[in-house]
């Protein structure tokens, strides 16, 4: 009798940081001490222009593992999101540059494209029961192919910061203080939009189901709860992410090339492994996945500062996975 | 007299080629416990799934709560206030207690759901029964006891008025069945009605209030607990005419070599202190309920599960098993219980999987010799009689008895000497079991020896030369050929702190 009486403690704690919480603040100590370790020993590295770039870095790739994240907390995958972003990003410019459209309406129609996206796989998924790899490796190619022909193959370059709508960048990219210092509004943005997110994860419906679906889904449904209604949004929600990407990208880099995308996927479910999301489902935040983002940017930013080549990040960023994913299984182990 | 809130009458239920329920009545009324009991097979769980909606009936009128009911799913069972409590429990073990408790009945405020709304109701629901569990603590932390206090809390909290439990204490502490049988007679007094499954005889006698017995899909009777004996409900429930022709006497030579020594050994829960001997040429069975521990002993001595310790020796020769490689190495093969599992490769033909356990010795240095193969593959499609159109055909295409062949084949193309057989007639129709049957016969014949795990006491009378009998883990008996099934059942239901019934 004793042991169902005793008093209930330890799981609190444990319960409002969720299983994932350990790992995440593995993955934040870790990021601090890389960046620690940059700053000592990289060249010039310990700056506020370095740390603008590498929130910089971290920009359109967060956009993708925070949507993604919902996803892989479901026990899903979605492969789709780099070509969608990029896809998407081709329609809205094609739109504005080449149809005429407003630019505020290109912007929209961004966002819009890639939920209809994300509406595409959480149907196949869902609703059809596709592999969630197998439906998003689908989706991933019939972007490809759209965004070479919606652009006929060309490029499209969105407005530079002198034109008519230069506002663009100031707003999605950086703005130049009076000082001259550079702020960088997209990574605010990046922060707010991480804000929300938390939020739904943590405080909505949404969240609670995309949670459970992950953890049991035969259980959910056996709860009566409408499970291929609530495990589309997820979805829904990676392809939205997926479009601000694409906004993201064409403020950064300005051009967008027919068929690119490919491999942004992977370098944002990195992030999202890295901050402690179990690909198993039922666990996940999404604070970890822009830590784990963040933690990839540092090292692309400060391997250079170190005379070692930007590639050296590809290695240590696979490093960093192989640990993050190692300690994952260790944890599940000794439950 | 309390209100009858359950009756069936007269319930069928056929699948294709087997009767799984024939002509069942089982009735509860408010508060009592009405236990479900039979051997493996027997169709309580058939009967729970009717009941909830899983299943539906060919024939027969339930009645529920004074109205005639036909449930299309457990959603309308659970609607009309009847919940059925898994042996496997159905939860989201990285959500917290309450949230599991609400999932799908989630309180809001505006967008944002209200978690302390239903911490707050988790709390009520959980004092009411005595349970004292934090509701924000994460469901996979719990004990296994605890979680199912939380199903029956859930239950609860959705106004069930009958609980269906199936096999409770299956992985309960004794502290943590106490604690259930509380909170049973608590929901007994708020007149919750309660089907109790259990193979525990000590259970039976101390919880319920009446008992039903089914045997072969038949209602054979109900008994008023207090009135019955241990003995009178063993009769009910092997009280069968046997088809089979059991054994008399053990055929081994008693002065036989021994092959095969096991000594204390222990594999977690399922595995305590087992010792035996297997001699050449004899037929060991192992009876017991279903996870009385029979396949995780098989497991350990094959290599399959961790062993935490215990002997082997093979032929007095001390072997160390500490995977299927060294147990295949030592001349022991394996036939799973879950054949298409574990046994075959379903996509290969009969003569990939003939070789599977032995490719090395039909192998040059760079290719598989395929003549070979083919060869040792047919003259044993021959040897065991197995119906294929040819060695070339793929596994999948076989029968249920030609697939159990091919494993056999493969491990005697292995030159195994001890064989293992875990339930070798599960899901083989009649004929190919009997061949199946004479078969392990001729084996032995050859001075092969073989462990044979089954969950069908006419099978295990049909086979056996000698019986161990498995109950949690640990052997409660050995009987020679030719004992009663009654003997055998009351070893398997032995547990280890028996209280008379």
């Amino acid at each position: 009798m004793n042991v169902l009486s005793k008093k209930p403690a330890a799981g609190e704690e444990m319960a409002k940081q969720g299983l994932a919480g350990n790992q995440r603040l593995y993955a934040l100590v870790a990021m601090i001490l890389i960046y620690i370790l940059f700053a000592v020993f990289g060249r010039n590295f310990f700056s506020f222009e370095t740390a603008v770039n590498i929130l910089d870095a971290s920009y359109y790739i967060g956009f993708l593992a925070i949507g993604v994240t919902f996803v892989i907390i479901t026990g899903g995958i979605d492969l789709s999101i780099g070509t969608v972003a990029m896809c998407s990003a081709m329609i809205g410019g094609v739109a504005w540059e080449k149809w005429g459209l407003p630019f505020t309406a290109g912007l929209v129609l961004i966002l819009v494209s890639g939920a209809l996206f994300g509406l595409l796989n959480g149907t196949l998924v869902s609703r059809l029961k596709l592999p969630p790899f197998i439906a998003t490796l689908g989706t991933m190619m019939v972007s490809l192919g759209i965004s070479s022909i919606v652009s006929k193959v060309q490029t499209v370059n969105f407005p530079s910061r002198t034109s008519e709508e230069g506002w663009f960048k100031s707003v999605f990219s950086k703005v130049q203080l009076p000082s001259g210092a550079m702020l960088p509004t997209g990574a605010i943005l990046l922060l707010a939009v991480l804000l929300i997110a938390f939020v739904v994860l943590n405080k909505t419906k949404i969240g609670r189901y995309t949670f459970a679906i992950g953890s049991n889904e035969e259980a959910v449904r056996l709860s009566g709860v409408n499970v291929v209604y609530w495990k589309t949004i997820p979805y829904i929600i990676s392809g939205l992410c997926a479009g601000m990407a694409g906004i993201a990208y064409a403020s950064t880099y300005t051009t967008v090339v027919p068929g690119a995308g490919q491999g942004f996927e992977l370098d944002a479910i990195a992030g999202v492994v890295i901050g402690g999301t179990s690909l198993s489902g039922g666990v996940g935040s999404v604070f970890g996945t822009l830590i784990g983002v963040m933690i990839m940017s540092i090292l692309r930013i400060g391997l250079p500062s170190m005379d070692l080549q930007p590639h050296y990040q590809k290695l240590f960023t696979g490093i960093v996975v192989i640990i993050a994913v190692l300690m994952d299984i260790s944890q599940q182990k000794k439950r | 007299m309390p209100e009858q809130i359950l009756n069936m009458t007269g319930v069928s239920k056929s699948f294709p080629g087997v009767k799984a329920l024939k002509d069942v009545h089982f009735d509860l009324f408010a508060g009592e416990v009405h236990a479900l009991m039979g051997e493996n097979g027997a169709g309580k769980s058939t009967l729970m799934k009717v009941l909830t909606g899983i299943y539906q009936r060919d024939e027969g009128e339930i009645t529920c709560f004074g109205e005639p009911v036909h449930f299309k799913n457990t959603r309308e069972a659970q609607d009309k206030g009847i919940c059925i409590i898994h042996q496997e429990l159905n939860m989201m073990n990285h959500l917290t207690v309450a949230q599991n408790m609400f999932i799908g009945r989630e309180k809001s405020r505006g967008l944002f759901l209200d978690d302390r709304a239903i911490n707050d109701e988790a709390v009520q629901i959980l004092a009411k029964l005595g349970i004292a569990i934090n509701p924000k603590e994460i469901m996979g932390h719990l004990t296994v006891g605890k979680q199912q206090m939380v199903e029956i809390a859930k239950a609860i909290s959705l106004n069930s008025r009958l609980l269906v439990l199936d096999e409770p204490t299956a992985a309960l502490t004794d502290v943590e069945i106490e604690h259930l049988f509380k909170v049973m007679r608590d929901l007994k007094e708020q007149g919750v009605g309660m089907i109790y499954i259990s193979h525990r005889m000590d259970e039976i006698a101390r919880i319920t209030d009446r008992v039903t017995v089914l045997r072969d899909g038949e209602y054979v009777g109900t008994l008023v607990t207090k009135d019955s004996t241990h003995d009178q409900i063993v009769r009910m429930m092997v009280g069968r005419t046997i088809f089979e022709e059991p054994k008399q006497k053990s055929t081994c030579p008693p002065d036989a070599p021994v092959v095969l020594e096991v000594e204390n050994l222990n594999a977690g829960r399922m595995v305590q202190d087992v010792s035996f001997q297997l001699k050449k040429g004899e037929i060991l069975c192992f009876a017991g309920l279903m996870g009385a521990g029979r396949t995780e002993v098989a497991r350990a001595l094959f290599g399959a599960d961790p062993k935490t310790s215990g002997t082997i020796r093979v032929k007095g020769q001390l072997v160390q098993i500490n995977g299927p490689q060294d147990a295949v190495n030592a001349g022991i093969g394996y036939l799973s219980e879950d054949r298409k599992r574990y046994g075959v490769a379903l996509g290969l033909s009969v003569a990939e999987n003939s070789v599977l356990a032995n490719l090395d010795a039909y192998s040059g240095k760079l290719f598989v010799r395929g003549g070979e193969i083919n060869q040792v593959a047919s003259q044993y499609v021959e040897k065991l009689n197995t119906r294929t159109p040819s060695i070339r055909q793929l596994v999948r295409n076989l029968s249920g008895g030609n697939q159990q062949k091919v494993v056999i084949a493969k491990w005697l193309i292995r030159n195994s000497d001890i064989l293992i057989f875990d339930e070798p007639t599960r899901g083989i129709d009649v004929g190919a079991k009997s061949e199946i049957y004479k078969l392990i016969h001729e084996l032995v014949d050859e001075g092969k020896s073989i462990i044979v795990i089954s969950s069908e006491l006419p099978e295990v009378l049909r086979l056996a030369d000698r019986v161990l009998v498995m109950c949690e883990g640990r052997i409660t008996g050995e009987v020679e050929a030719g004992a009663s099934q009654e003997t055998i059942m009351s070893f398997a239901h032995q547990r280890q702190e028996q209280p008379a019934v």
